[in-house]
């Protein structure tokens, strides 16, 4: 029995602190814990401020795209894969959606989704049967979206048209909640149901987990990575119709670096980043963490007692991501001994 | 032996029945018209060396590789199948030695992976996690089935590989070394669970270098070689010694011919003392108790069967593993080596039995091949002499007698022969003190064989000590100073030139016993 | 180029045999010169020496980094923080140059201060990558991509954001100096080309970066330090990508985090693709990776200089990108 308990041993989280907080932290308790520290110290520090419906409901809102392209980068990362494509797409979807915006919030933002649905299709058709690194072909894609943001805003910013219903999809609230937010909320109801409860989602997780096993097993390999991106890309798509709703206006140069966002919080809400094993639930509070974080360095900032720039936010998000990886290594390798065996 | 299968007691009662199977890949006949005949119900063994082909076999059966030629009939039917997944559906799992399962996904997930149980299109988790727990109950196994994968020790995800078979109806289960990385208790709940099998009408076809255990669980056996199948009885009929000799292709007591290698026979005891020893060796998973010794200018042959922890315990010599117990001494003092480079640097070179994976680097020449592991000597200020460089690879390379068009070709288009010599030649041109040489001859044509051969002797007779691990027999007979026997990762038995002997060595290999009352104390 | 010719004079040859049987460098030098061809006859003022120096100029940075990555992906790695790094280092630069604190407010000093610290700050910043990537054991596409995403963030905090612009022509002697007519980065090209296909070729290092990208656990038994040359790899790579960013800022005499080395990463892995470096690593070459980046620069002054939008532009070499990556993929059915 000494071999087995050795080889339990490995993979068991009390074997010492390191593996123990990395163990804790990916089974999605240590953000949730962390989130409601750092919601706590701002009470404490900020108080009423902080509290305030405008702020809680700004920050909320403000975060809606950076969840939604958590969400699609989620499954992703899941897969073993990445998307860097990204901020790409919700530029190129902004601008579409601000263009056809005279028509009506409907057909803008059908159009909006549509655009991120085809960068989708087009990574996750030369992915699944080309078998391309992911990092190259949505790396490729990222000039190619932002290429074809610039060309259809001729190189500017377009407005949002001001007689048009556009802006419903920002400003409208359901009882007290914000449509973003109900938009976010719905998505990730649909992904939770869906990774938890079908068979697509399980095969997704299969398939970072040991893609081996997934062939052997005759899961639908290539169909389960085109919908990936699919997914993914249409929800960027969705994220930079808000985006467009909220700015009045398709920038083909916004959303530089949202791809470091979205793995940001997806990583730090505990999925790995060598695939097979993360929650789409834990994604939203590693949204909300960062995003309460750099809130509450807002804060600090109006208190003047020190004065780190929106800048540092980057490296701050770099940070985390570093974090993480390293916490993320440790148990990735323990497992990866534990099925060599 | 017997030309045909022992006869079915009613032809309705065989489950598959393999026939004139072959495969061919580029340059090489795996499958030479391979049989194999697996009853209903049956625990069926098959043995053979390294490429005898029992692999191939197993994958040409689940649809892994297609086959070149023969015929393959599974319950009356022919089939053929296409993709290891369909072989399951059709009826025959296979648990991999590498547990091919998702260690991040639960137990239940695990078992019904692409099956999961559905209701109004959704998964049904009660379900399918009722019918998990009921199908292990059935091995007498209770667990929570929503932990995941990874936190099951190897024997209980075997478990679950083999729930999963059954999950499938599987007629036909084959597993592949199962008990390789598994303690005595968990080989007990292994062989349980093969019962099990067995009394509810599931073939089980058990691939083992354990020859206790094929006795224990099996029924008939299946022995390979060379591609071929040489005999198929039942186990009750023979002794694990005249199975380690059909695996051989020896008889027992059959004179030896000589010179069937190109060994003179080494005629010395070799008296120096030793200058490497190691002594009572234990790494997981494999080693329990290894001992060996080295001595200036001999030849050691490592023996044992496949499995029995040669290759673990050289590479523990050569830095490359590190032991979990035991002690190192070099020259009398604790053996300062950590790393295959400390090795180096101490004079010990190492030939891996898996060429392609650890030999050759494929898309580099012969020259750079040749010259790797000496790059350090060649170089000034990091910048490679190429003369002296030059001068090295001619040397060995008309040495050793490589036969290539041109020492720029990339070492990857070279005969298996000309790549170990080339890869000796690596360690060579650095005038170690000691070889390790895993298998140097496997997958060599005769010719070059005997070259390796006395290439060997004469490096050993220049004062050079080599460790050789070899499954041929002849080898180590014939070239070896001293024999050294693992078994089962223990140390079981050491043999003085005086004392080798064929059938000596296979009973220590098949069966442990120690003919020699003094087993040397290291 | 020989056997494309041999080729050509062989009677029954159709276009995908051609195809087929050319290896990927000589296709992209086919590819390359057919362009050049193109644009001697349909593109104003091609043949001039003013343009051949500006096209010089601008493929130089690209040359300088893609080399840097041909030696990581030749070990079978990937860096994806190069644009980062040249970011960092173009931000660093003008901050020590400008400074006016003591020495530093000396020409003498400052200079080749700003020149050196940033280079080395850069190369640091590699040496991390290879640290992760070699203690952690973290793949390398996920080690670079904390500075790849994060690294440019670090840029910005440098310099608040802000487009610094200065006038030090000292400084942008190496993106604007001109000994005997010769651009100093164009020289600086030069100079690093031969060095590297000649530390490929004759070096120890070089060796063991295919080897260990030929066979990385062949390589260990061999004797090879991985640990070692790996960090020495992204060194290389990161000090190359400084210098790189150092001659994008003296271009422009101002330094702008958001544009230094944007996108460079892309054209780096690109050039080196299609110059027939396969991604898998165990084989490079530095002269086809000079002949994919005069490629992928060529493609997209020809856009440029034909009235092409910059949005299209994009989107015609992130086409040639995946072209040339799905034709270096290994042959479909060949496992």
């Amino acid at each position: 029995m000494e071999a087995g308990e050795l080889r339990q041993n490995a993979v068991d989280p009390s074997q010492n602190a390191y593996t123990r907080i990395a163990g804790a932290w990916l089974r999605g308790q240590g953000v949730l814990i962390a989130l409601i520290l750092v919601f706590l110290f701002g009470v404490w520090r900020y108080g009423d401020k902080f509290t305030s419906d405008f702020n809680l409901w700004t920050l909320a809102k403000n975060n809606t795209y950076f969840a939604l392209i958590a969400l699609g980068m989620t499954f992703v990362i899941m897969t073993g894969g990445i998307d860097l494509s990204v901020g790409a797409v919700v530029a190129l979807s902004a601008v579409t959606a601000a263009r056809l915006s005279p028509h009506g919030l409907w057909i803008a933002l059908s159009a909006a989704i549509a655009v991120g649905l085809i960068v989708g299709v087009i990574n996750g058709g030369i992915i699944s049967i080309f078998k391309v690194q992911p990092f190259i072909v949505t790396l490729a894609l990222l000039l190619g979206a932002r290429g074809a943001a610039l060309n259809l805003s001729n190189n500017a910013s377009v407005s949002v048209d001001y007689a048009s219903n556009y802006k419903d999809l920002w400003n409208t609230t359901i009882g007290v909640v914000p449509l973003p937010v109900v938009i976010v909320i719905v998505a990730y109801l649909l992904g939770s149901v869906m990774l938890n409860l079908t068979r697509f989602g399980r095969h997704i997780l299969a398939i970072g987990g040991n893609e081996e096993a997934a062939r052997l097993a005759g899961l639908p390999l290539n169909r389960t990575l085109f919908f990936v991106y699919l997914l993914s890309g249409g929800l960027a798509g969705l994220a930079g119709a808000l985006l467009a709703a909220q700015g009045n206006t398709g920038s083909p140069i916004a959303a530089v670096g949202w791809e470091l966002t979205a793995i940001a919080a997806v990583v730090v809400g505990g999925t790995l980043l060598t695939g097979g094993r993360g929650s789409v639930w834990t994604t939203l509070v590693g949204v909300l963490l960062l995003g309460l974080i750099f809130n509450e360095l807002n804060f600090e900032r109006g208190k003047g007692i020190f004065d780190l720039t929106q800048y540092w936010e980057e490296v701050i998000r770099g940070l985390f991501l570093l974090i993480v990886i390293i916490l993320q290594s440790r148990l990735t390798n323990t497992a990866r001994v534990t099925r060599s065996m | 032996m017997s030309e045909h299968p022992p006869t079915p007691p009613g032809s309705q009662d065989v489950l598959l029945e393999m026939r004139d199977i072959v495969k061919v890949f580029p340059g090489v006949v795996a499958l030479d018209h391979a049989r194999l005949t697996v009853m209903k119900g049956e625990v069926h063994a098959i043995v053979g060396q390294n490429g005898a082909g029992k692999s191939t076999l197993m994958k040409v059966l689940n649809g892994a590789y297609r086959k070149d030629g023969g015929t393959i009939v599974l319950d009356g039917r022919e089939v053929d199948f296409i993709t290891p997944h369909q072989a399951q559906v059709g009826g025959i799992s296979t648990i991999y030695q590498e547990i091919n399962l998702v260690p991040f996904r639960s137990v239940a997930e695990n078992i019904f992976m692409g099956r999961e149980p559905r209701r109004f299109g959704l998964i049904d988790w009660p379900r399918m996690n009722r019918e998990a727990r009921e199908i292990l109950a059935h091995f007498g196994i209770q667990l929570d089935v929503k932990q995941p994968l990874l936190n099951l020790n190897v024997a209980l995800q075997q478990m679950v590989a083999i729930a999963r078979a059954v999950s499938f109806g599987s007629k036909l289960v084959i597993m592949d070394e199962p008990t390789s990385s598994l303690d005595e208790r968990e080989v007990a709940t292994l062989f349980d669970a093969i019962h099990r099998l067995k009394a509810s009408g599931v073939s089980v076809i058990y691939i083992s270098h354990r020859l206790d255990e094929l006795h224990e669980v099996g029924d008939n056996i299946t022995i390979m070689r060379d591609g071929q199948t040489i005999e198929e009885t039942s186990l009750a009929s023979v002794s694990k010694l005249e199975i380690v000799a059909r695996m051989l292709g020896k008889n027992i007591g059959e004179l030896r011919r000589e010179g069937t290698t190109g060994f003179a026979e080494r005629k010395v005891d070799i008296e120096s003392a030793p200058f490497y020893r190691a002594a009572h060796i234990e790494a997981e998973p494999v080693l329990r108790d290894a001992s060996v010794e080295l001595r200036k200018g001999e030849i050691l042959g490592l023996s044992g069967l496949l499995g029995s922890g040669r290759t673990e315990l050289a590479r523990i010599l050569f830095g490359a593993d590190k032991p979990d117990q035991g002690s190192l001494t070099l020259d009398g003092k604790p053996s300062p080596i950590a790393s295959p480079r400390d090795a180096i640097r101490e004079g010990i070179g190492y030939c891996s039995e898996d060429r392609k994976a650890e030999g050759i680097i494929p898309e580099m020449s012969v020259r750079e091949n040749l010259t790797l592991a000496a790059l350090p000597t060649l170089t000034k200020n990091g910048i490679i002499d190429p003369n002296e460089q030059q001068a090295i690879v001619d040397r060995f390379v008309a040495l050793l007698s490589i036969k290539t068009s041109d020492v720029e070709q990339p070492i990857s288009q070279l005969s298996g022969g000309n790549q170990q010599k080339v890869l000796l030649a690596r360690w060579l041109c650095l005038n170690p003190r000691l070889l390790l040489l895993d298998e140097p001859t496997r997958g060599i044509d005769v010719g070059a064989k005997a070259e390796i051969h006395h290439l060997i002797e004469t490096l050993a007779d220049e004062g050079m000590s080599v460790l050789m691990i070899t499954s041929e027999i002849e080898e180590i007979v014939e070239g070896s100073n001293r024999v050294t026997v693992l078994r089962d990762g223990q140390t079981v038995a050491e043999f003085d030139r005086a004392q080798i002997g064929q059938d000596a060595i296979i009973a220590a290999m098949a069966e442990g016993s120690d003919p020699m009352p003094d087993t040397v104390e290291v | 180029m020989s056997s494309v010719t041999s080729q050509l004079s062989s009677r029954s040859l159709s276009l995908t045999d051609l195809v087929r049987k050319s290896s990927q460098t000589e296709r992209a030098l086919f590819a390359l010169i057919v362009l050049s061809l193109y644009n001697a006859f349909f593109t104003t003022n091609f043949l001039t020496v003013a343009t051949l120096r500006v096209n010089l100029t601008q493929v130089a940075t690209i040359v300088i980094v893609a080399v840097g990555m041909t030696f990581v992906i030749g070990s079978g790695g990937i860096d994806l923080s190069v644009g980062a790094l040249m970011a960092i280092s173009g931000a660093l630069a003008p901050k020590i140059f400008t400074s006016q604190w003591g020495p530093l407010s000396n020409e003498w000093i400052g200079i080749p201060l700003a020149i050196v610290i940033p280079v080395l700050v850069a190369g640091a910043f590699g040496y991390f990558n290879g640290y992760l990537i070699t203690k952690f054991s973290i793949q390398p596409i996920i080690a670079t991509l904390v500075l790849f995403l994060g690294g440019r963030g670090i840029a910005k905090a440098l310099s608040d954001g802000n487009l610094v612009e200065f006038n030090t022509p000292h400084f942008s002697y190496i993106g604007r100096g001109r000994p005997l007519g010769v651009p100093v980065q164009v020289i600086l090209m030069i100079v690093i080309v031969i060095v590297a296909v000649w530390a490929l070729r004759s070096t120890t290092f070089g060796r063991y970066v295919l080897a260990i990208g030929g066979n990385e656990r062949a390589a260990e038994l061999a004797g090879v330090p991985v640990t070692r040359v790996k960090r020495q790899i992204y060194v290389l790579c990161g000090l190359l990508a400084g210098l790189a960013g150092l001659i994008v800022v003296a271009i422009n005499t101002s330094s702008d985090p958001y544009q230094v080395g944007d996108g460079m990463e892309l054209d780096a892995i690109a050039a080196v693709a299609v110059g027939g470096t396969p991604l898998t690593g165990g084989h490079a070459t530095v002269a086809g990776t000079v002949i994919g980046a005069f490629f992928i620069h060529q493609v997209r002054y020809t856009l440029i200089s034909h009235g092409v939008p910059d949005g299209t532009t994009r989107m015609v070499i992130a086409a040639a990108i995946l072209v040339a990556v799905l034709l270096q993929r290994p042959k479909a059915g060949w496992r």
